[in-house]
């Protein structure tokens, strides 16, 4: 046996090993790093006030509550637009043209509107609403987190959708069921589950999203649920607030990075439970 | 589907369930004068219900908005001349004096220990002196201990009418500085390498963080966080401190009845206390303004800060107008600011 | 949709009457339904036209001002208005080109350990945290990277570098200039974290999906752990790595806010890594609320639209090699 080139394969072998222990243990220590400045910066801004005050100019003692229900109108808005969209989307590629060109089109575009930078979504709803209203808004904010949710949804509606077995369809059309009745009694039924884990993915998604929204609701530091008008959101005032200098604001920035993350990841343990029961019945 | 209608209803109704109970004028621009509109806008509040939301989002980013008809009143440091102002059919008035002052960031220096002038500060921000211990810096304070660490420039990032009145000034010192850069809201900065910072926010917490920094702020945002604060060597040839004092002494001899447009520029200006980056924020209103009720708010407003808002300006080293120049701007408010039928949208009443 | 037949003939009319009508409406419902799905698929498509058409419209000031010189001009003059966007396209490549160089062998590495060398019960817990970190929103990134990171990296690791390399001739201008903390270097490295949790899931998941008599040939042989991966495990799954690698560069291109707070936003190109500069996005973010004039603002919506080819291309590279993949896994 040649020792040598034995040798120099094993040692090749540990030293890739050890390089790959080591590449897991700096992730992990990555994420705990991170996660572990935000808990412990946000704690220590965390009290009631923060969810009952407003922001304050700075010096002032404030909360973020106008930008934390700002970011809730926005979603819930974004979602109630987008996931109609999406879901009737996803359907026709699924149900009623699942082998024809235009669904394997729209897949693909679809595919990379997910991926498309938040940003440039942001300067299409300038470009279509905010320039012609003449005025920030709320429901503009709205609109371009719709246009992040469209192409989520229609990926898992699509995909849930998918899995369904075509024999519960044969079924339903041997009884005589048309086929609108057939996808929104039994399909979505069956697919239930997945598509709202797939809403709650998208839910995750726009509610860290802040690029969209620096130029299409601005930002407000009042209290206002008036859609016409400047809304706040979490993600934009922790813009604003971070990069100021003043203490107490960048307190209130690291509060609110620590609310906006764990409700994304409660969000995404959420959506996670909810396909592994399925997967489970 | 019907989880999507109970979505659907749910947004609907947060949507319309409360409607803006007291009335919310939205104004933005310059971040010069934030620190003082802010505590403002607190105050005024409290004691109105109607709240300002101003952004601040630079005064070239308070010009185009409020040109766009997107906000009811910009704020920029710059003032717009009266050609443009005619074309854009806007008026504009000034609120406070405020001054613009060089921040650092040097270990061992502290607030007045470094004195500049005008042009060391061109030649550091043309990057010609690249360190600390450069003996042009060392002339100016032969006591000085200064490092030879080299020099992290901090500039501003978006349009900027801090970024106006300080190139102003560089320019009128530097020649070098007025051919090579100019002087407007954003500027091709020469240096080999500068950070960008949004609003005088973010210039002063990059000084604030950057060990070796200079930065341009105003003088609110020095005091407001610590910063180390230059003195610098005005037109007289004294070296000054920015204080209230030192900047209402730049406006002293400001004549505003003969400025059309309130267009003047309080940097360099003679006088052996003056500050000499002074300069006054103004903010911009259409004359026939989209919401004529949106800008009788906003007037309101600003009448309201210039009665009672003056021991809240000082206190952060602003200048208030002095009460011949608001008597002028009221002037201006009833004849200018129309709505559609001509008819006069804010006269004061005293 | 079947019609039952029935015997007609034991149905009043009135019954018939009835039948035929409420079939009519099931069959308009049915239409109407299917016509609805179909109008969103193409709203779908019409989306991502409109984006092109709406930007293509917004940005055409600045290309009718500069041509194609706009794309090789470095100089960005608010005042003279003269605008180029070689230095945002250069700072998005640069940013983007550390961030890989950085998140692939790491993701590779970790999906190695994932799949072949973690015991089963700690699988599931660190696959579960490598998806947080891709879950944290940009914005955090952006905020720790300017309090914890740049600090840390201005005070203990950039004067260190810059020494060190100060005497090499080509390094040196490398790692040149005062140690800000911020710039491209930092954006590179916050980049490469956001990256990384990308490529590690879905190399985890192409290397799950080698089939295991592959890997068990080759250990029969004698091959150790890493020749298998070298030799069968990623020969095999080499497109799948590819096309991840490729998503993984399509976000770090268009990710904004953990750029926008460590860029030091300076629109020049310098060859030292450790100076501030910008990136398409983060100049966007910054600039765009305020840019006066016609072709300030055509200029920003040029770059994003700059963006948005770049990303396109990208994407539908990586969409396409997926698709490869995802054929011959079946």
């Amino acid at each position: 046996m040649d020792t040598s080139l034995y040798a120099a394969r094993r040692r090749r072998n540990a030293v890739a090993i050890a390089a790959s222990f080591i590449a897991t243990g700096i992730g992990l220590a990555w994420l705990a790093l991170i996660l572990g400045v935000l808990v412990w910066n946000g704690l220590s801004g965390l009290s009631l006030a923060v969810f009952t005050e407003m922001t304050p100019p700075p010096g002032s003692a404030g909360g973020l509550l106008n930008a934390i229900v700002g970011s809730l109108i926005m979603t819930v808005l974004g979602v109630a637009i987008g996931t109609p969209i999406g879901m009737l989307a996803g359907t026709y590629m699924a149900e009623y043209g699942r082998h024809d060109r235009l669904t394997s089109v729209v897949r693909f575009i679809n595919d990379i509107l997910l991926s498309a930078p938040s940003i440039v979504v942001g300067l299409f709803i300038y470009e279509v609403m905010v320039r012609p209203m003449g005025n920030f808004s709320g429901i503009a904010g709205a609109a371009a987190l719709a246009v992040i949710v469209i192409p989520v949804v229609v990926r898992t509606t699509e995909d849930m959708l998918l899995l369904v077995p075509d024999s519960l369809r044969e079924a339903a059309a041997s009884i005589g069921l048309p086929r609108s009745r057939m996808i929104t009694r039994i399909a979505y039924r069956a697919a239930l589950s997945g598509i709202v884990t797939g809403v709650l993915l998208a839910v995750a998604r726009i509610s860290g999203e802040t690029a969209p929204l620096l130029f299409t609701s601005l930002n407000n530091q009042f209290f206002s649920t008036d859609l016409n008008a400047p809304m706040a959101s979490l993600p934009t005032v922790i813009f604003q607030f971070a990069l100021s200098p003043y203490e107490d604001w960048q307190r209130l920035a690291w509060t609110g990075a620590l609310v906006i993350t764990f409700s994304v990841l409660a969000l995404s343990i959420l959506a996670r439970t909810l396909a592994a029961t399925r997967k489970m019945s | 589907m019907s989880l999507i209608k109970t979505i659907v209803a749910a947004g609907i109704a947060a949507a319309v369930a409360v409607p803006a109970l007291a009335a919310d004028v939205s104004g933005a621009g310059a971040s010069f004068p934030y620190p003082v509109y802010a505590k403002w806008a607190e105050a005024y509040k409290k004691e109105t219900g109607n709240g300002l939301n101003y952004q601040s989002i630079g005064s070239g980013g308070g010009i185009k908005q409020v040109i766009a008809r997107t906000v009811t009143f910009g704020a920029s440091d710059m003032p717009l001349k009266p050609e443009q102002l005619g074309k854009d059919g806007l008026i504009q008035f000034p609120t406070v004096l405020g001054g613009v002052v060089p921040v650092i960031n040097v270990d061992g220096v502290a607030s007045g220990d470094l004195t500049l002038d005008g042009d060391t500060l061109a030649k550091i921000y043309l990057g010609e002196i690249k360190t600390w211990d450069d003996p042009k810096i060392k002339a100016l304070n032969p006591s000085a201990k200064l490092p030879s660490q080299a020099i992290a420039l901090v500039h501003r990032s978006d349009g900027s009418g801090t970024t106006f009145v300080f190139t102003n000034y560089l320019s009128s010192i530097s020649p070098e500085w007025k051919s090579k850069v100019g002087s407007s809201t954003a500027v091709q900065w020469p240096a080999a390498s500068g950070i960008g910072a949004k609003g005088n926010e973010g210039v002063a917490n990059n000084v604030k963080q950057t060990k070796g920094s200079i930065g341009y702020v105003e003088t609110a945002y020095a005091k407001q966080n610590n910063l180390t604060t230059t003195r610098l060597v005005n037109k007289d040839g004294k070296a000054v401190t920015a204080t209230a004092e030192t900047i209402a002494a730049a406006a002293a001899g400001a004549d505003w009845s003969k400025a059309p447009g309130y267009y003047l520029i309080l940097t360099n200006e003679p006088g052996a206390d003056a500050w000499p980056i002074a300069a006054a924020t103004f903010i911009l209103i259409h004359k026939q303004p989209k919401s004529p009720a949106d800008a009788r708010i906003a007037l309101e407003f600003f009448d309201w800060a210039y009665k009672n808002g003056g021991q809240l300006a000082r206190d952060l080293d602003y200048v208030p107008l002095p009460e011949s120049v608001v008597k002028l701007i009221r002037q201006t408010w009833a004849s200018e600011v129309k709505d559609a039928d001509g008819k006069t949208i804010y006269a004061v009443t005293n | 949709m079947v019609d039952m037949t029935w015997d007609r003939a034991g149905m009043s009319a009135q019954d018939a009457a009835d039948r035929a009508r409420a079939l009519g409406k099931l069959r308009l419902g049915d239409a109407i339904f299917r016509n609805v799905t179909r109008f969103a698929a193409l709203m779908v498509l019409a989306l991502l036209g409109g984006v092109i058409v709406a930007l293509v419209i917004g940005a055409w000031p600045a290309f009718e001002a500069f041509g194609f010189s706009f794309l090789t001009t470095q100089s960005w003059n608010p005042v003279t208005e003269q605008f180029g966007a070689l230095a945002p396209i250069y700072g998005t490549l640069v940013t983007s080109l550390i961030a890989m160089a950085i998140a692939v062998p790491f993701g590779l590495l970790i999906a190695l350990f994932l799949t072949e060398l973690c015991p089963k019960w700690l699988r599931r817990p660190i696959g579960v945290a490598v998806e947080l970190l891709a879950g944290i929103p940009s914005i955090i990134y952006g905020i720790w990277g300017l309090f914890v990171l740049a600090p840390f990296l201005q005070v203990h690791v950039q004067p260190a570098l810059i020494s060190a390399f100060g005497g090499v001739p080509v390094l040196s201008s490398l790692f040149a200039g005062p140690p800000y903390g911020i710039g491209v270097l930092t954006a590179g490295l916050i980049l490469a974290i956001m990256v990384l949790p990308f490529i590690t899931s879905i190399s985890r998941d192409v290397f799950e999906a080698v089939p295991p008599v592959l890997k068990e040939a080759a250990y029969g042989l004698g091959c150790s752990t890493w020749e298998v991966m070298r030799h069968v495990v990623l020969p095999y799954t080499r497109v799948g790595v590819i096309g991840g690698v490729m998503l993984g560069l399509g976000r770090a291109l268009g990710e904004t806010m953990a750029v926008t707070f460590v860029i030091g936003n300076a629109h020049r190109i310098t060859a030292s890594l450790l100076a501030p500069g910008t990136t398409i996005s983060a100049s966007i973010a910054n600039e765009f609320t305020e840019a006066i004039g016609e072709v300030y603002t055509a200029s920003l919506i040029a770059l994003g639209l700059i963006l948005f080819v770049i990303t396109l291309i990208v994407l539908a590279a990586a969409r396409y090699m997926l698709l490869r993949i995802e054929r011959r896994i079946g």
